[in-house]
């Protein structure tokens, strides 16, 4: 079964941590935050957000509290806790030395090797 | 994450299951309505714009469940959900789930019934206080664990490893209460008995060491329990009444617990005397004859951090001081300890033997049985593979399926389990208010206990998770796309090829248990025809012990002289004689003899130990041994002249050297009496074991060595079948107009018989039941087989008939694989039953497995087995028509 959590793992858990340290957000928010930080570029389908924002509560990297949204609906906002914070810093790094890594590794040319 | 918080966030879960779906739900909910609000501002209306809105969101119900899963733990929930599922599944399929019930229900039956007994045999400890360190003594190499009185005191006394020895020995009396004496069994019970073993009384008091001062000192009776229920009717005002015991008075102490039942596991008295004061019941008793071994068992428990072997060099080295001070009487005293209850290594080791053959085979039909079941189940996987593969393609996981398919399987073993119990619990109750022997107090204490449940459970949830196990692979190679898009009729080719094993090991299984039960069978029915040495049809026997009625000295010989005049007067009788005890009885009297010209009667220099009998003069007659030499005794022989001995055919051959000019020759007792041959009888039985070799065997006049304690054997020529009542009431009343305070026993000779062959005929029975039940599987299992392979190729088989195939060819098409399978696995189960049947020639008298007959049964049984399994499906391929088929196509 296709799936876009499986193309790149942990990258969806990333996105949300990063989008939530921005501001507390409830669900659909997240959702815009991504899309509006990314440029649009990257499409998660909706229904993922949520397991994966469960599974970040339950690791005590998020906290969620039910408060009326914007469109004065009712909704529950999430924020980033402490250690969330800190693992937030940590993935971003290793991203970045991911995609440092790649990048050089792709522009390599035949006689640099 | 903590494990603790994990913990509680899942009870939580748990508790919480309504409110957090709900709380999911809401926050779904609010996602797809701020969606359909931004849909709604880009000019949608709101009923397009919250239909778009769902859409977008994706499969709503799955990310619902993948998000109760990212919360943790709500694996009690999905089981739930699995069980509910299951037993939805199978009430659509009852014939499937109830022959599967069934037949585990048979196995686990089997298994706990077969585990119950040897638990209560074997694993469970006496019931008594710190039971894992009491052991009994046995002398190193003697398979008998009796002890002289005066080596009891010497080892109680001299002794530093053991907290207090204590000894018991069986007995049986006239009880009298004021009526009628009652026949009664009860335990002759060293003084300490009690405190050695740390029970406690339940009414009154109990006997104790200090109670003892030699000989008849302490005339008391400690009840027990179940005897002061049923025959005091739980009267608490027993404690201090007199009663009579052989017409001595003994005065009532007090009452044991229920659940102290004596400690010997298969034999509880009715109630417990000191030992010092059983010479009143049974005049052998002599406390200081060293050489007269009569003390049944002695046992203790070890004190603390005293090992086995400390305790065994301990008592061995007593055994040297005791061979050095007393060398006539205690020649080779080492000691070995063992297990207490069961009489030592006497006859353990043997039913350990067979009891845990017995488990294996149980095993074996379990085993047979989840192989049954698991080829069931991959039937069923591959039938509903159309639904597993729809289940995937919709969004299932796999494991989801796995679990539901295990959950399926657990059920059905639990169900099975439950009822397999429950008839199990059933079997053991009756088995354990069973009384084989009527003249005894025995029986078999297997009343299942806590083990014996957890056992069957476990028993039930391995053999799940085994046959739930088979269709696994199956499920994880299904390719969804392949099967919608085919049919059902997708090729399973692996599927089967595991289920052709599982049922050549099933065959091979059923075809071990036929051979074990075809071989026993044969072993008991050759021993019923073996030579016995003596004529059981047609005899009556009468045990009585003059001693109970309070008879003594020379009065006891000359009332037998009148009972046995009284007895001939019977119609119909033909000749009635006298013997101690008769053969093949639960008990037996061993003696050493020694050569004419011994002087020294150490047991080391003893010729052979031999059976040994005190019977009158009309005993070979009455008994049916026949006389092959000599002369039979008269009623001369007695003790005005030398003794006299009739010898059987062994005797004369290990003991004199020949067996046709033994007559007249001489030998010599352990006390160093002088015995002249005068008459040589056949070989036959002795010991309670039909299966045992030829033993020596002596037979002295018992009016030479009186006894009171005999059995008059009643040789009659009427159909004991149809007149044994009439004749046992003619016994009863001649007896009672001699003397009517005289208890007596009175049964056929046949119905005495049982208890020799009981060990074969249980062994022959459970074998029988396991071997039927073995059938049975096979028969389920090679029917569904057939049947199965039968549906599946039933086009290929239409077009065959098509084509022009003859019958032979259709049934070959049909059903040769199943009958390849078949003989396979009777080859391989032949074999290997020949092995397992050497374990049987321990118990059933005869049981060889090289036995023609044998072979040809379990063959010819073997055969129709696979015949009545395949009838069904052999006459649906016959049948098959093709035009309907391919129409039906």
């Amino acid at each position: 079964m296709g799936d876009q959590a499986q193309l790149l793992p942990g990258t969806l858990d990333l996105l949300i941590l990063k989008a939530v340290s921005l501001g507390p957000l409830h669900g659909y928010g997240v959702l815009l935050r991504i899309g509006q930080i990314s440029g649009s570029a990257l499409l998660i389908e909706q229904g993922a957000l949520y397991p994966a924002l469960f599974r970040l509560v339950r690791q005590g990297l998020l906290k969620a509290s039910w408060g009326i949204s914007d469109n004065n609906r009712r909704a529950k906002f999430y924020e980033l806790t402490t250690p969330g914070r800190k693992r937030l810093r940590e993935e971003q790094d290793g991203w970045n030395r991911l995609a440092a890594a790649m990048t050089s590794a792709l522009a390599a040319r035949p006689e640099e090797v | 994450m903590n494990p603790l918080g994990y913990f509680r966030s899942a009870v939580l879960r748990l508790f919480r299951r309504a409110e957090i779906s709900e709380d999911v739900d809401a926050e779904l909910r609010s996602h797809l309505e701020h969606r359909a609000d931004d849909l709604e501002r880009g000019g949608m209306d709101r009923a397009e714009a919250e239909r778009l809105a769902r859409i977008e969101f994706g499969a709503r119900e799955r990310y619902k469940e993948e998000s109760y899963e990212a919360l943790g733990g709500n694996f009690v929930q999905t089981a739930v959900q699995d069980v509910r599922f299951s037993g939805r599944v199978l009430r659509k399929s009852p014939g499937f789930a109830i022959a599967a019930v069934v037949t585990l229900a048979l196995a686990i039956g089997a298994n706990s019934v077969v585990f119950a007994v040897l638990n209560g045999l074997f694993l469970r400890p006496l019931n008594v206080s710190h039971s894992q360190d009491l052991y009994s003594l046995q002398r190193g190499n003697d398979p008998y664990i009796v002890q002289s009185y005066p080596d009891y005191v010497d080892l109680r006394d001299r002794n530093r490893s053991f907290d207090g020895l204590a000894a018991y020995t069986i007995l049986q009396a006239g009880f009298d209460t004021g009526k009628n004496p009652s026949h009664v069994w009860l335990y002759g019970v060293s003084g300490n008995y009690f405190d050695v073993l740390g029970v406690q009384p339940y009414l009154g008091r109990f006997v104790h060491a200090s109670d003892e001062h030699g000989l008849n000192s302490a005339p008391y009776i400690v009840l027990s329990y179940s005897y002061w229920h049923s025959h005091f009717q739980d009267d608490a005002g027993v404690v201090g009444r007199q009663v009579r015991l052989n017409k001595h008075p003994f005065t009532i102490l007090g009452v044991a617990p229920p659940e102290f039942r004596g400690t010997l596991l298969f034999f509880s008295p009715d109630f417990f005397i000191p030992m010092v004061n059983q010479q009143q019941l049974a005049g052998w008793t002599d406390l200081n004859a060293r050489g007269n071994r009569w003390v049944f068992e002695v046992l203790g428990h070890l004190k603390p951090g005293v090992t086995r072997t400390e305790a065994a060099a301990d008592l061995s080295s007593i055994g040297a001081y005791l061979q050095k001070a007393y060398p006539k009487d205690d020649d080779q005293a080492s000691f070995i300890l063992v297990r207490p209850g069961l009489h030592g290594n006497f006859f353990a080791p043997a039913m350990r033997a067979f009891l845990t053959g017995l488990m294996l085979l149980a095993g074996l039909i379990l085993l047979a049985a989840c192989a049954n079941l698991g080829s069931l189940f991959a039937a069923r996987a591959a039938d509903r593979s159309r639904e597993v593969a729809l289940r995937l393609a919709l969004g299932s996981s796999r494991t989801r399926i796995l679990r539901q398919l295990f959950t399926e399987a657990v059920l059905i073993s639990l169900a099975g389990g439950a009822a397999g119990l429950w008839g199990g619990v059933i079997v053991l109750h009756w088995l354990s208010g069973w009384k084989p022997f009527p003249e005894f107090p025995m029986n078999i204490p297997v009343n299942p206990d806590a083990t014996v449940y957890v056992v069957a459970l476990l028993l039930a949830l391995i053999s799940g998770l085994l046959f739930g196990a088979v269709p696994v692979r199956q499920v994880l190679r299904t390719n969804p796309y392949e099967v919608v898009k085919a049919g059902s009729t997708a090729r399973m080719g692996r599927g089967i090829a595991v289920r052709d094993v599982l049922l050549v090991v099933q065959i091979a299984i059923c075809a071990v248990l036929v051979t074990s039960s075809m071989v026993a069978v044969r072993g008991l029915a050759r021993s019923m025809h073996t030579n016995l040495g003596i004529e059981p049809q047609n005899a009556m026997l009468v045990d009585t012990d003059l001693e109970m009625a309070g008879y003594k000295g020379d009065e006891v010989p000359a009332m037998q002289k009148r009972m046995i005049d009284a007895m001939a007067t019977i119609p119909g009788v033909s000749a009635v004689g006298l013997v101690d005890i008769p053969p093949l009885h639960m008990g037996w009297a061993v003696s050493n003899v020694f050569s004419e010209k011994a002087t020294d009667f150490r047991p080391s220099n003893a010729v052979a130990q031999v059976i040994s009998y005190r019977v009158s003069p009309e005993y070979f007659k009455a008994a049916g041994t026949v006389l092959l030499t000599g002369r039979n005794f008269s009623w001369n022989d007695d003790r005005h002249v030398p003794n006299v001995a009739v010898v059987n055919r062994e005797f004369a051959s290990k003991v004199l050297g020949s067996a046709t000019d033994a007559v007249g020759k001489h030998y010599k007792m352990p006390d160093g009496t002088r015995v002249e041959v005068v008459g040589i009888v056949e070989d036959g039985k002795y010991t309670a074991n039909i299966a045992e070799d030829p033993q020596p065997a002596m037979f002295l006049s018992i009016l030479q060595i009186p006894a009171s304690d005999t059995w008059m054997v009643i040789r009659t020529n009427l159909d004991m079948g149809r007149d044994s009542q009439q004749v046992a009431s003619a016994i009863r009343s001649r007896l009672r107009g001699l003397d009517a305070g005289l208890p007596s026993f009175i049964q056929t000779w046949d119905e005495e018989m049982n208890g020799a062959l009981f060990g074969s005929r249980m062994a022959t029975a459970s074998l029988g039941v396991l071997g039927v039940m073995g059938a049975m599987l096979s028969i389920t299992g090679i029917f569904g087989m057939a049947a199965y392979s039968v549906s599946r190729r039933l086009k290929e088989l239409g077009i065959r008939v098509a084509l022009g195939a003859q019958r032979r060819e259709v049934l070959a098409a049909a059903l040769g694989r199943a009958f390849k399978l078949l003989a396979f696995g009777s080859a391989a189960g032949l074999v290997l039953g020949l092995l397992a049947t050497k374990v049987l020639a321990f118990i059933v008298y005869e049981a060889s497995p090289r036995d023609p007959l044998v072979l040809c049964g379990v063959v010819l049984a073997m055969a129709l087995l696979g015949l009545v399994a395949t009838w069904i499906p052999a006459q649906r391929a016959l049948q098959v028509n093709p035009l309907a088929l391919l129409r039906e196509e």
